[in-house]
């Protein structure tokens, strides 16, 4: 009965549904569609029928065994009715891996084509951040291998972990930290090791960054990206104006820092957003940050007057400014066709010490410097899944006070690495991302890092992300 | 003295929470708690009717709006995937995270479509849960409506009677559109069209229109030409009626296949704002409804 009412139903639904005046081809189309639909629901209730035998089945079993109880009952519903729950677990087990938590992973690699050696890349004028800034090797390299394991901890906390694989062998971990779910008025509270939250592109994972290398700036301040061990507190002001507060304490365990054995705070940052909409097509944030280190014997290498390597270490304070910007353009707020976005940051930093010198023996002597850069960049994507970039960038060694040098001990030949030079590099880039997941890019840069040593960079670059769907940040 | 500053007191919180501060993800969701809320709702839209709900940018004044906003309502079902959580957790506001009743995902109040039988990113941008663009059925309309209801009542109790009142109103209203909707639509059943992404199976669902290809390869893939005269070729002995997308779709493909298969190319608002007749939910429908009948004349 069940089955004839179920297939008139469906014939009385594509009865109604036929066109007065129904082409001999239409007609034929909805046979086959009939025959279709009358499958599939012969089909469905097979299933509902082999369903129904089983839980009679199993209810009579369990009417066996509870034959005492006052009731007694075989209706088929009521059967039914009480496999219900059971019928449902069946058709959605609970797996001991469903708590697993999000997990993706980043496939980047590029082929390089340098005209210098990317061994011998410096930015001349500014102390090396011990980070690796170089352009990449030459000819095709495997980039990190980024493994994403993010998932809620319990109601209040989220958790994330970062691991970059690094294609010669060993496992970074970039970021693995735990972070509030919202604790209320505005505040949340992060812990553990990730990005600071100085600047605008500092937060950004490198492979949502819009070209293949990080800004000068970024690698002559920052080592490329600023990412601590310490804790976070951000607030939220209350208007319907986006503007965000937030205070970091750390160790400084990487460049400006020195990684110093000491108790307390050896690093820290505050900053502040403003942020908005200019209409339904255009979005903009401006922010500025103050980042403040006190490495303890931070060293670089170097080689003196006369060619031989030398180790020099600073102790003292680097106070830092960051001013950023950026402006977000869609017509009608819809990006899918086309998007603009125009971003810039300014460096200004400022270290305060003593710098010592293995060049002559154990000599130290005042050191300070005033040093700013600064990059701009556009990127316009012209049609669905294109997008071109422009990039340029500009730094000023600014002034540079070698106690060393000044009193005499040592000459600036003996400091070619701090040697008097504004880096400057121009970018151009065309990157194509079939779908969300995917990104091929060309990039092209002229860049003047190096005092004397000009550098043609062609990069061409692939970017996968794997498995879960990460959600993107402004 | 003490019962002034008491009195006093009360009526500052009583100010602040006169509202419920609703923060709808896409208009749709939007205009239906208006209708809901009446005076008692503050309503902030987070996207436009031109805007594609797959790509939005978490912008810092959505996360304004998230911070101070009492309920959430979003689709659901991944649609807000790319953007949303990176604005919750950004937000500091724990009544509106994953979980929470602040928290409404309209998708679970409704029978979803096209639920996938399994899920690779091979077949292009799958949804878990099914297609998420539920809004294009007006009974989907009604079934979210009763849901967010009761979710408002649960929220701000003071105001539950006049919730529930105003979707009472609404759903008379409502009902009475859709049977004149019903009525006008009757030359629609059984029309064969295209489709440039598959944003509209609860609209064909209700409808019975049925569509005989999707212009994207895969859901979220942009065509190629070569692919758009393949599909072409496949469907022509089905004789398509018109070719349709939904208005933040990018208009190439359906221009192209318009003009290669001679057929009209409709383009449908989607949701409210989506055209500049559809102003709210009832209009949405009127122009939906307005442009199919016009283009399958």
């Amino acid at each position: 009965m069940y089955r004839a009412s179920l297939s008139v139903l469906a014939a009385c639904g594509v009865l109604a549904s036929l066109p007065a005046q129904a082409a001999d081809n239409d007609l034929k189309a909805l046979r086959e569609e009939i025959a279709q639909m009358r499958q599939a629901y012969e089909q469905r209730i097979n299933a509902l029928e082999a369903r129904l035998i089983k839980a009679e089945s199993t209810a009579d079993s369990a009417q066996t065994v509870a034959r005492q109880a006052a009731v007694q009952q075989t209706s088929v519903q009521q059967a039914l009715a009480a496999q219900q729950p059971m019928l449902q677990q069946a058709a959605a087990p609970t797996q001991s891996n469903s708590f697993n938590p999000e997990m993706s992973m980043i496939l980047q690699g590029s082929y390089n084509n340098l005209k210098q050696d990317p061994n011998a890349y410096q930015i001349t004028g500014f102390v090396p951040t011990l980070g690796e800034v170089s352009p990449g090797a030459r000819g095709f390299s495997l980039g990190e291998s980024e493994l994403v394991l993010s998932a809620n901890i319990d109601p209040n906390w989220r958790g994330t972990a970062i691991l970059a694989l690094a294609p010669e062998g060993g496992v970074d971990l970039e970021n693995a930290y735990f972070e509030s779910l919202g604790l209320g008025n505005g505040f949340s509270f992060k812990g553990g090791r990730f990005f600071s939250g100085i600047g605008y592109m500092n937060e950004q994972h490198s492979h949502a960054w819009d070209f293949a290398d990080a800004p000068l700036a970024y690698k002559a301040f920052l080592g490329n990206q600023l990412g601590d061990d310490g804790v976070q507190v951000r607030w939220l002001a209350p208007t319907d104006l986006f503007l965000e507060f937030g205070a970091e304490a750390g160790r400084g365990r990487t460049f400006p820092g020195a990684d110093n054995n000491k108790n307390g705070v050896s690093q820290g940052a505050v900053f502040a957003h403003l942020g908005g909409d200019a209409g339904i097509s255009n979005a903009w944030r401006v922010g500025l940050s103050w980042l403040g280190s006190s490495p303890k014997e931070r060293s670089f290498d170097d080689v003196d007057s006369t060619g031989n390597p030398v180790t020099n270490r600073f102790s003292g304070k680097s106070r830092m400014w960051v001013a950023d910007g950026i402006w977000k353009w869609s017509p009608d707020g819809n990006r899918t066709v086309n998007n603009f976005k125009l971003q810039g940051e300014y460096f200004k930093r400022r270290e305060d010490g003593a710098l010592a010198s293995s060049a002559c023996g154990v000599c130290a002597a005042d050191y300070n410097s005033d040093q700013s850069g600064w990059y701009v960049q556009g990127v316009y994507q012209f049609m669905p899944h294109w997008r071109l970039g422009l990039r340029h960038d500009a730094l000023k060694s600014g002034t540079v006070n070698i106690g060393l040098v000044n009193n005499g001990m040592l000459s600036a030949n003996d400091f070619p690495q701090l040697a008097a030079h504004n880096p400057k590099r121009n970018t151009a880039m065309l990157d194509y991302s079939p779908s969300e997941f995917t990104r091929f890019r060309l990039q092209f840069a002229r860049d003047d890092s190096g005092i004397g040593a000009t550098d043609n960079q062609l990069f061409l670059q692939y970017i996968f992300s794997l498995g879960a769907h990460g959600a993107h940040s402004f | 003295m003490k019962r002034l500053v008491f009195a006093l007191f009360s009526l500052l919180s009583l100010a602040a929470h006169a509202d419920l501060k609703v923060f709808a993800t896409v208009p749709e969701w939007g205009a239906l708690a208006r209708e809901i809320g009446g005076k008692h709702a503050d309503v902030f839209t987070a996207t436009g009717g031109l805007q594609d709900p797959h790509r939005v940018e978490a912008r810092p004044s959505l996360i304004a709006r998230a911070r101070n906003a009492d309920l959430v309502v979003a689709t659901g079902a991944e649609l807000e995937v790319g953007w949303l959580p990176v604005i919750l957790r950004n937000s500091g506001n724990p009544r509106v995270q994953p979980g929470q009743p602040g928290n409404f995902e309209a998708a679970h109040a409704v029978r979803m479509l096209e639920v996938p039988t399994r899920l690779d990113r091979a077949d292009g941008d799958v949804h878990a849960g099914g297609n998420p663009h539920i809004q294009t059925d007006p009974r989907n309309i009604l079934k979210v409506g009763e849901a967010l209801t009761a979710r408002m009542a649960q929220l701000d109790a003071a105001n539950a009677v006049e919730y529930q009142a105003n979707f009472n109103g609404f759903t008379g209203r409502w009902k009475a559109a859709m049977t004149k909707w019903e009525a006008s639509a009757a030359p629609l059943r059984g029309m064969h069209v295209v489709t440039q992404h598959k944003a509209f199976p609860y609209l064909y669902d209700w409808l019975g229109i049925i569509e005989v290809a999707a212009l994207e390869p895969k859901p979220g893939v942009e065509p190629a030409v070569s692919y758009l005269s393949q599909v072409m070729n496949n469907v022509a002995t089905q004789k398509p009626r018109m070719v349709i997308r939904a208005a933040w779709n990018s208009p190439q493909p359906t221009e192209w296949f318009s003009e290669h298969a001679h057929i009209p190319a409709v383009v449908l608002p989607f949701t409210v704002g989506g055209s500049g007749q559809a102003r709210d939910l009832f209009s949405l429908f009127d122009d939906t409804l307005a442009q199919l009948l016009r283009a399958s004349k």
